[in-house]
């Protein structure tokens, strides 16, 4: 079980995180802005507790809705998080409470589609604040663009995944690496995409039926047999979640 | 009066799930307010009030499923 918060690299109570780890949706246009979303994306997240990321997203919701500035995204890295979405149906916990207890991980209710779900520290967060006109204001175009978003950034580690149809979310070969899913206020985003990136997580997934089901999860490690810089993937998602916006048409 | 309907979600999707109410009947809400959250598979969203007015009536509560198009309440719009 992964309880340490040492998996983290850096340590959030003492990180300033530069631009709270905002970064703007949109290809840079000066050598300048290029440097800035570079930097804000390696050195990124808002690393910590869920409920600290789940502020960040509604202050720049609200700033997105207003005008204020374009749709962004938040990346970020959770300490252990069990969360539960509006859809959970009894039944979500697959191991005893005394188990869940003992685990010392936290069970937060919020306010996202979905089920039930993990978070961990060995996982990346990509929080996208769309404006879904970007979609058509088509909330199935939407979760459709994200998935071929988190397929894009896979691919581009080594990882060929695909989509299934009626199963939101990523698969490789069978077992599910990215869970997707969404809270949608005025048409604007927020919550979003998990993906597995470490093995140290999977093994906290046991304690929980994800999405409902009794699936199976695996982890870009688990595939690659290697251990993912999360600098590296900070550049990948740069590029194909901000830079090739393929994914929106 | 305003009527409040589920407006289209996207394709394929033709129905949603009342989670709940922002405001009960008899109250009063201002245009783009929120007025009721919905849900699908993988998705929660919020349904603005279309006007400003006084909720005068609610045909679908928590839990139940609307289909796109439906009447989900009334409003008595303000002058």
């Amino acid at each position: 079980m992964t309880q340490i918060r040492d998996v983290l690299e850096r340590d959030p109570i003492s990180w300033s995180i530069p631009n709270d780890g905002v970064a703007k949706v949109g290809p840079p246009e000066t050598p300048q802005e290029w440097n800035v979303l570079a930097y804000e994306l390696r050195s990124f997240v808002a690393q910590g507790e869920y409920e600290a990321g789940l502020e960040l997203q509604k202050t720049l919701h609200a700033r997105v809705k207003a005008g204020a500035c374009g749709s962004s995204l938040v990346l970020c890295r959770h300490f252990p998080v069990i969360t539960l979405g509006r859809k959970t149906k009894p039944g979500w916990l697959r191991c005893g409470e005394h188990r869940l207890r003992a685990s010392g991980i936290r069970v937060v209710e919020c306010d996202r589609g979905g089920e039930v779900t993990y978070h961990g520290p060995g996982q990346q967060m990509i929080y996208p604040i769309f404006d879904l006109a970007l979609f058509r204001n088509d909330l199935h175009a939407f979760l459709r663009g994200l998935e071929r978003a988190v397929i894009g950034v896979l691919d581009a580690l080594g990882i060929q995944c695909h989509a299934r149809a009626g199963l939101t979310g990523v698969w490789h070969e069978g077992k599910k690496i990215s869970s997707i899913g969404i809270g949608v206020r005025n048409w604007v985003s927020y919550h979003g995409i998990s993906i597995n990136i470490l093995k140290d997580d999977l093994a906290n997934y046991s304690l929980i039926r994800p999405c409902g089901m009794d699936i199976q999860m695996t982890s870009a490690e688990t595939i690659l047999g290697r251990r993912p810089d999360f600098g590296e993937l900070a550049g990948i998602i740069q590029r194909r979640l901000c830079h090739d916006q393929s994914y929106l048409a | 009066m305003i009527k409040v309907i589920l407006p289209e979600l996207g394709q394929g999707i033709e129905k949603a799930t009342v989670s709940f109410w922002f405001v009960k009947e008899g109250e009063r809400v201002k245009e783009k307010d929120d007025l009721v959250e919905l849900t699908t598979d993988k998705a929660a969203f919020n349904l603005p009030s279309p006007g400003t007015g006084t909720v005068t009536e609610i045909f679908f509560h928590e839990g139940d499923v609307v289909k796109v198009g439906e009447l989900l309440a009334m409003i008595q719009e303000e002058q």
